[in-house]
């Protein structure tokens, strides 16, 4: 596929969002909150970054990506919908019985998932296994993962942070989708996780800090990131949880909560507006 | 063969040795290498070998990335980190998504010994076992568990494999006919009294707890059950039938394991007394391997006498 300019990126970045508070609203259940956070530094990875072909979801050379926060499914569902690993139309049964399109994300059942995940902490030691069988095997397919900052309270996070600068995996480029806010409140509150960039510096890690929203600067840092040589790369986006729809942006009751039909015609509303924007 | 060598050190050579025919083995440790016996791998394929260092839970997690990609990890840590600290990643990394990692657990049972209950597992099997899709496997003696890690490494799914630390009898190279296949139990000795049905450590045990109740005129079946998921139900179910009462003998807690995989299934399919001899619901505690095998009763002359006691429940 051609790499996508900024202003499409954009746009399918929008659409996504629509796509996944959609798919919550019809689930009544699931996570927007950081579906929204995270949906431009997915949009970038699936639409820019990544070396990947939906038609060949299988393939050994892909470049892998780890959901660590997996309780985002609806972004990285409709983010795997658009980019054509399956029918955007299957979005519509996310959380349903009658579909595979479990609440977590599942990789023997959702095409294009690389790794089953949702119970916090685990993935990114998934990723760093990903990145070494990638030197052991003289691959040059690159890992890339998305945790959450609250999920950063998790210590196998950090037992993989380890593990990723021992063995020196600049194939290894993590986002932690900073936007502060977790079920309880304020991450700052429940457990404090800042100063993020002088921990994973102490972690032997490369870090980068990035506007979680701002297309351009994220691929500038996925650029940068792939020219960093003998550790791996945090990219620290601050972002905001809910964004692009007014009333979710910045409320932590929106983590895990589907909007009522009143709700969601005020969301889609927002959502189709940025849309029409970025189309116009 | 012959000799005496602890299922750890047999398992831990069969690594070195199998490294060059398998490729994609790759070897994980958590900071115990010289005890679970990986440093046999390790020195000989350093590039193949990642300590993880005492981080069980990443260990693991580590090991399913790599096995996304196509290598065959063997994580190793002693059985109450591998089974115990590390349960969640097992479940929700390994066994949810069915990933082809070994999970391997080193000194399992009490007979550790003198480092007491924090490190004798007895509730593996148990952990192990319940959940979906995940082989549970504990080889008896140093020559089984040989034949046991090849078949893992030609086996593709999660399967958790329990190692002993004590050096015991190597016999089952001597069994006329033995032949290795993962699920499938084998019949050490023929008997129509009743079946003492064990595995791991406990296997030679029962062979000398059926010398014991020939002496008596008692005829027992002994059966090696090394895979304790998937049970071998054909052979246990054709013992019940048979021979009308049956033993269990685990190194491992009473609850959850192969006594309570074998109860469900006669109860459900043959109804014959079943009888568990392991530990009773309590945790372990210092001593000599041998004393304390004593000490929870995991000895010939008491699985004798629970033998003696099935067949009194005969109807």
């Amino acid at each position: 596929m051609e790499k996508l300019d900024l202003k499409t990126l954009r746009l399918a970045a929008a659409k996504s969002r629509l796509l996944a508070v959609d798919a919550v609203h019809e689930a009544a259940s699931g996570h927007p909150g950081g579906s929204l956070s995270c949906l431009d530094m997915l949009t970038a990875l699936y639409f820019h970054e990544m070396n990947i072909d939906p038609a060949n979801p299988k393939d050994p050379d892909r470049d892998r990506f780890v959901l660590s926060k997996g309780h985002c499914t609806p972004a990285l569902y409709a983010t795997l919908a658009q980019r054509g690993y399956f029918p955007i139309e299957q979005l519509k049964l996310f959380r349903s019985i009658k579909a595979h399109l479990s609440g977590h994300p599942d990789m023997v059942n959702v095409p294009g998932v690389d790794m089953s995940t949702g119970s916090l902490g685990q993935g990114l030691s998934a990723a760093v296994g990903m990145a070494i069988a990638a030197k052991l095997q003289g691959k040059s397919y690159r890992t890339y993962a998305i945790c959450g900052d609250g999920e950063l309270a998790e210590g196998q996070i950090w037992e993989a942070a380890m593990a990723a600068a021992k063995w020196k995996l600049d194939n290894l480029c993590v986002f932690v989708d900073v936007n502060g806010l977790q079920i309880d409140g304020r991450t700052a509150d429940v457990m404090p996780t800042e100063p993020l960039d002088q921990k994973f510096a102490a972690f032997n890690w490369k870090v980068l800090k990035v506007d979680g929203h701002d297309m351009a600067a994220i691929l500038e840092a996925l650029a940068a990131a792939r020219e960093v040589k003998g550790q791996p790369v945090v990219i620290l986006a601050a972002t905001t949880k809910g964004k692009g729809v007014s009333f979710m942006e910045g409320q932590a009751g929106w983590h895990g909560k589907a909007p009522n039909d009143e709700q969601f015609a005020q969301a889609r509303s927002e959502l189709e507006a940025q849309i029409r924007e970025l189309e116009g | 063969m012959a000799g005496k060598i602890a299922t750890r050190n047999a398992y831990g050579e069969a690594l070195a040795e199998l490294a060059e025919k398998y490729p994609e083995l790759v070897v994980l440790d958590a900071d115990l290498s010289g005890a679970t016996m990986t440093k046999f791998f390790a020195a000989k394929y350093p590039e193949r070998f990642f300590d993880c260092g005492i981080a069980e839970c990443n260990m693991t997690g580590i090991a399913t990335g790599m096995a996304t990609a196509g290598l065959k990890p063997f994580t190793n840590t002693f059985a109450m980190f591998a089974a115990g600290r590390a349960y969640e990643q097992v479940r929700n990394s390994v066994a949810y998504p069915h990933l082809n990692v070994k999970i391997v657990g080193s000194h399992g049972g009490v007979s550790v010994g003198e480092d007491g209950a924090t490190h004798q597992c007895v509730e593996d099997f148990a952990l192990m076992r319940v959940l979906p899709g995940m082989l549970v496997c504990c080889p008896c003696d140093g020559h089984e568990m040989r034949l046991a890690v090849e078949a893992l490494l030609n086996y593709e799914g999660p399967a958790y494999l329990r190692l002993q630390r004590s050096a015991e009898e190597i016999f089952t190279d001597e069994i006329p006919g033995y032949r290795f296949e993962l699920g499938k139990g084998v019949t050490l000795r023929e008997g129509r009294d009743v079946t003492l049905i064990a595995t791991g450590l406990m296997v030679n045990i029962a062979r000398k707890a059926a010398a014991l109740l020939e002496a008596e005129g008692i005829d027992a079946r002994v059966l090696d059950i090394h895979t304790i998921k998937p049970l071998d139900e054909e052979l246990v179910l054709k013992a019940a039938r048979e021979t009308g009462a049956i033993v269990t003998s685990e190194e491992h807690s009473v609850i959850g394991g192969l006594g309570s995989a074998v109860a469900d299934l006669v109860a459900e399919n043959c109804p014959v007394p079943v009888l568990r001899h392991g530990v009773n619901d309590e945790f372990g505690r210092s001593g000599k391997a041998g004393e304390v095998l004593a000490y929870y009763g995991l000895t010939a002359e008491k699985l004798a006498e629970k033998a003696r006691a099935a067949i009194a429940m005969k109807k």
